[in-house]
């Protein structure tokens, strides 16, 4: 196990402020996730959580706050003001919270659109399918099956995405944000929706994930145990504010945690 | 007609042991009942349009009683057909919803519904298909009558309208109501630079696209952010803009047009002088043919066998792929590193081109021009094509065209009909068969073992749900 | 100056003529977020239906305020039945489909409803009576403002104070106003929605009924195509002020009939017609949400 290396934070932000009309979705989230960790944020509905996800990857533009991002040691980024599709191109991918697969293509497919980025055929190499397109082509489909038989999904190739089970669906959304080399793994609220033996699973996906690509993930999730079980630091967000930080065994007795979850008494 | 039909599935009634007849008879009479019901509402609501016919010579009200009994006996069937049909679509609705929820995918990725004209798919038989309709279409002028020559041209300008539409609706999901205005752009590009600068076909038909497909960045760039409904309906005003300027504008001769459009010229051959005194003579020819619409039939048969190839390489590669993510989810497209905004702006624009190749190939056939050509009615009969034969896919558009063009010249009776029949078409394909005739399919993939031997073995995740 | 003021009258005529069809496409857009392209159609169906009954009621005798109201009456019933009837075959079905579908389901329906009117009655322009009986106030606006004029600008506003009653005041607009927020709560708290769905489609169906029945005693002509442009130009009034928003709706309609009546006045009246559609592109590029809309997120 790599483990995280402290000091070298994969994506840190200060100050990120989100402002909807009057109401304060985020207010001065100070982040870290460290290299190679699997960190958790965990918070009431409503806390902000997949505002701050969707401020991370471009779809919203923060109020005020700094992101940034460092795909390789040594190297910074300012995620803020950047398109969605640029900051997946610099290394930063995401699952959404409600499946959002290309329903309609096959499970193949559905990874190859994720290689998008790798690729460099245009408009003329679409149209002459020279030599040079041609491989290319072969190579993706190649590595993508192959990313498909790495997470069991190799059977359901040419299956339309729409028609897997639920499960499959969760998982080949991983696969195909893995499709594009991300540094970074976002993953909205993987366990939603899935059974008891099925998050069992999904836990030791995200580990195989974390050892297999190398990368680092966060992750919003909802299921405690699998929180506690598989991050090595986890945030609590509430009311867009953070309350709290560290080991999943200090968080646990939290007494803000706890009243955040809990009510107050 | 206008019941809940829908949403009461049809549930079996409970098992009563000899029953059976019974409750069957019941059902039919039910639907009888229902379709009596719909005769009725019908035969009310058509009443002031349809029964009381406005005179206008005289100033009065003819009372024409005896369409009546006929348009309830219409209403009467059509509303059985429709109940019918709305229960079957309801079934196979339910069925899709349980392979949804985790029940057994199917066999192979056979797009969302098999049908037996996706047969058409099987390697040989397609092959044999393929090479039996190019053999046809290839010897047309040599047996048919001008008349069937002209028809056959003007399907091929709207099977190649259909297929440049088809990128834009079909694979990128981009509702166009305005494409029409792409194809005046194309046939005025010709019609102008012949009439001013003396060119010819074959200068035109390139510049012709390009207008085309620099309109479609001009208008493409402010409006791509817009989705949907918002884009159709810009789109739709965008033409009418066009048209509007195209009546109203001097240089174009406005509503009167522009005439003495010539035929593509072959090396500067006179091919009805020279050419066709040795075909016709050995009964290869029929006497009246204009050679010069052979040689814009031949013309456009290889401008949509170009389309074609290209449509059919552009649905399997990296840039293909993008749209198709783009009509499917643009926030998860997005976030596979798709730039949204140029993959939009490469459909529309590419969409656009072929729409001005197209109307060049209509301007030198018609060889006169006005913006009467080319109105909504124009956009929407394209749109028509593409929806009926299958939105996305290659060989429906083309069946769509055929069926939609071929079929109003053969059925002349009904030519008043016609548009009424496209509507009417363009509802009852969206409720009963959404997909089309020929629905699109996806690529399959096939991995032969040796292809990837040198997979690391043991660094992988079992299949799904295999573990205890 | 006197232009002015003539042009200032057309255009808060145009305007209101507009806001009547407009109503239609923003509440069915506020309730299942489609826009009903056959909409235009109906209010076609509305003058042509109110001529027919004029004729017939007229050859029995009556005349005047007796005649007009009937006639109006009568169209409205026939236009809520169409607009009831064309939303149960072309979009009912289609509930939980892709966007497309019944969108290109409306414009079928807006084609077909189109040639039915031309196979039935006629293709050509037909003449329109004057229905409006003499206006006792009228007279003092002689020279600035036709009669119909006065008329259409006053049934507008009648109008729109009854809709506006209607939303605030009854159960049924308390509904409407729920599931255009939220159409799964509305459902949960018992909410027919189906009912709620009719209902805009029947209110929507009268109002362009009216629009129909005034638009040709003041242009004294019809003809089956005019739904159409009049219905793109109401969507665009609709657009403009924000759809989905009522009063949204009459702004945008007046914003369109003013601008049309004096780029028309003053610029020249071929580009009459531009004027709404260069607005449209103008307004859903700069401002997609409307003058009155409010900004919408995406829900991610």
């Amino acid at each position: 196990m790599s483990g995280p290396a402290p000091g070298d934070p994969v994506l840190s932000t200060s100050g990120v402020t989100m402002i909807f009309g009057g109401l304060t979705a985020l207010s001065d989230v100070n982040f870290r996730v460290e290299r190679g960790s699997i960190t958790a944020l965990i918070g009431p509905n409503g806390a902000g959580k997949t505002t701050f996800f969707n401020c991370l990857t471009g779809i919203y533009r923060p109020s005020r706050g700094i992101m940034t991002f460092s795909p390789e040691p040594g190297r910074s980024i300012q995620l803020r003001k950047l398109a969605p599709d640029r900051i997946t191109r610099l290394g930063v991918a995401r699952t959404f919270q409600n499946i959002r697969l290309f329903n309609n293509l096959t499970v193949l497919e559905n990874v190859l659109v994720g290689c998008h980025s790798r690729m460099k055929a245009g408009l003329l190499g679409a149209l002459l399918r020279d030599r040079g397109t041609r491989d290319e082509e072969r190579a993706m489909a190649e590595f993508s099956y192959r990313l498909l038989e790495r997470y069991g999904l190799a059977a359901s190739a040419n299956h339309v995405a729409k028609n897997l089970p639920y499960g499959a669906q969760r998982r080949l959304e991983i696969v195909r944000a893995l499709a594009t080399r991300p540094a970074l793994l976002l993953l909205d609220e993987p366990a939603a929706g899935l059974n008891i033996a099925e998050t069992r699973e999904l836990d030791e996906l995200i580990r195989f994930v974390r050892e297999r690509e190398g990368l680092s993930i966060l992750l919003i999730e909802h299921d405690m145990s699998l929180v506690m079980s598989v991050s090595d630091s986890v945030y609590v967000l509430d009311y867009g504010v953070l309350i709290a930080s560290g080991p999943p065994a200090e968080i646990r007795r939290d007494p803000k945690v706890v009243k955040a979850y809990l009510g107050e008494d | 007609m206008a019941q809940d039909t829908q949403e009461n599935l049809p549930v079996p009634p409970p098992p009563a042991a000899g029953a059976v007849p019974v409750s069957a008879f019941r059902r039919l009479l039910g639907e009888l009942r229902a379709a009596a019901l719909s005769a009725v509402w019908f035969s009310v609501l058509a009443l002031p349009l349809v029964v009381f016919r406005i005179n206008s010579a005289s100033g009065r009200i003819d009372y024409l009683w005896g369409r009546l009994p006929r348009l309830a006996a219409a209403a009467f069937l059509a509303t059985l057909t429709w109940r019918f049909l709305l229960r079957r679509v309801g079934f196979s609705r339910v069925r899709r919803a349980v392979v949804e929820a985790g029940g057994p995918p199917p066999e192979g990725a056979r797009g969302p519904e098999g049908s037996w004209l996706t047969l058409l798919d099987r390697a040989p038989a397609k092959r044999a298909i393929l090479a039996a309709g190019a053999l046809l279409l290839l010897s047309i002028p040599f047996w048919a009558t001008p008349y069937v020559v002209t028809v056959m041209i003007t399907a091929l300008i709207y099977i190649t309208l259909g297929l440049g539409l088809n990128i834009v609706v079909g694979v990128a999901g981009l509702l166009n109501l305005g494409y029409a205005a792409f194809f005046a752009v194309g046939a005025y590009t010709f019609a102008l630079l012949h009439a001013n600068l003396g060119l010819g076909f074959w200068a035109c038909l390139p510049l012709g696209a390009l207008a085309a497909t620099l309109l479609g960045l001009l208008l493409g760039i402010p409006i791509l952010r817009l989705s949907g409904d918002y884009l159709a309906i810009v789109t739709l005003g965008f033409a009418e803009i066009v048209r509007l300027v195209l009546v109203n504008v001097g240089f174009t001769n406005g509503p009167r047009g522009i005439r003495n459009i010539p035929p593509p010229s072959l090396l500067g051959i006179d091919l009805n002088g020279s050419v066709k005194p040795l075909l016709v003579p050995r009964g290869l020819l029929h006497a009246d043919m204009d050679l010069n619409k052979v040689f814009i039939y031949f013309v456009i048969l290889a401008i949509v066998a170009l389309t074609v190839a290209c449509v059919f390489r552009l649905e399997n590669s990296r840039l293909g792929r993008a749209w198709l993510a783009l009509r499917e989810d643009e926030v998860a497209c997005q976030a596979m590193g798709i730039n949204r905004t140029r993959a939009k702006l490469t459909a529309f624009a590419l969409g656009s081109t072929w729409a001005g190749l197209a109307g060049v190939v209509f301007a030198s056939q018609i060889t006169f021009i006005n913006p009467q050509s080319f109105t909504f009615l124009t956009s929407v009969m394209v749109l028509s094509i593409v929806v009926l034969g299958g939105m996305g896919s290659i060989p429906g558009v083309m069946i769509g065209a055929v069926v939609l063009i071929l079929l109003p010249e053969y059925l002349r009776e009904f030519s008043d009909y016609r548009m009424l029949i496209f509507g009417l078409i363009m509802v009852v394909m969206m409720v009963f068969r959404p997909q089309g005739i020929i629905p699109s399919t996806r690529r399959v993939y096939i991995y032969r073992p040796e292809d990837h031997a040198g997979a690391p073995a043991g660094d992988a995740l079992p299949p799904e749900g295999a573990r205890p | 100056m006197e232009l002015f003021l003539n042009l200032c009258v057309s255009g808060l005529t145009k305007g209101s003529i507009y806001a009547l069809i407009a109503l239609g496409y923003t509440m069915v857009y506020g309730i299942i977020a489609l826009i009903n392209f056959a909409h235009g159609e109906i209010y076609m169906i509305g003058a042509f239906t109110a001529l027919i009954f004029s004729m017939a009621l007229g050859a029995l005798g009556l005349s005047g305020w007796g005649l007009l109201l009937a006639c109006g009456l009568l169209a409205a019933v026939y236009c809520a039945m169409y607009g009831w009837t064309l939303e149960k075959i072309a979009y009912k079905p289609l509930r939980g489909q892709s966007r497309l579908a019944p969108l290109i389901s409306a414009i079928g329906m807006s084609i077909f409803l189109q040639n039915y009117v031309q196979l039935v009655q006629t293709p050509n322009f037909l003449a329109y009576p004057d229905l409006i009986p003499p206006l006792p106030f009228a007279g003092a606006l002689s020279g600035v403002a036709t009669k119909s004029q006065v008329a259409i600008v006053a049934a507008t506003a009648l109008s729109m104070i009854a809709l506006t009653l209607f939303i605030k005041r009854t159960r049924m607009g308390l509904a409407m106003r729920a599931v255009s927020q939220d159409p799964t709560m509305a459902r949960l708290s018992g909410v027919n929605i189906d009912r709620v769905i009719s209902s805009t489609f029947v209110i929507g169906s009268v109002f362009a009924a009216v629009g129909g029945l005034l638009i040709g005693c003041a242009t004294r002509q019809i003809d089956s195509y005019q739904g159409f442009l009049a219905g793109m130009k109401a969507f665009t009034a609709a657009v403009l002020g924000g759809i989905g928003s009522v009063p949204g709706a009459v702004i945008g309609s007046l914003i369109l009939g003013f601008s049309e009546s004096f780029a028309a006045g003053y610029v020249s009246s071929d580009y009459e017609d531009v004027v709404a559609f260069v607005l449209l592109i103008l307004i859903l590029t700069l401002r997609p949400d409307g003058i009155m809309g409010s900004a919408t997120t995406q829900k991610v």
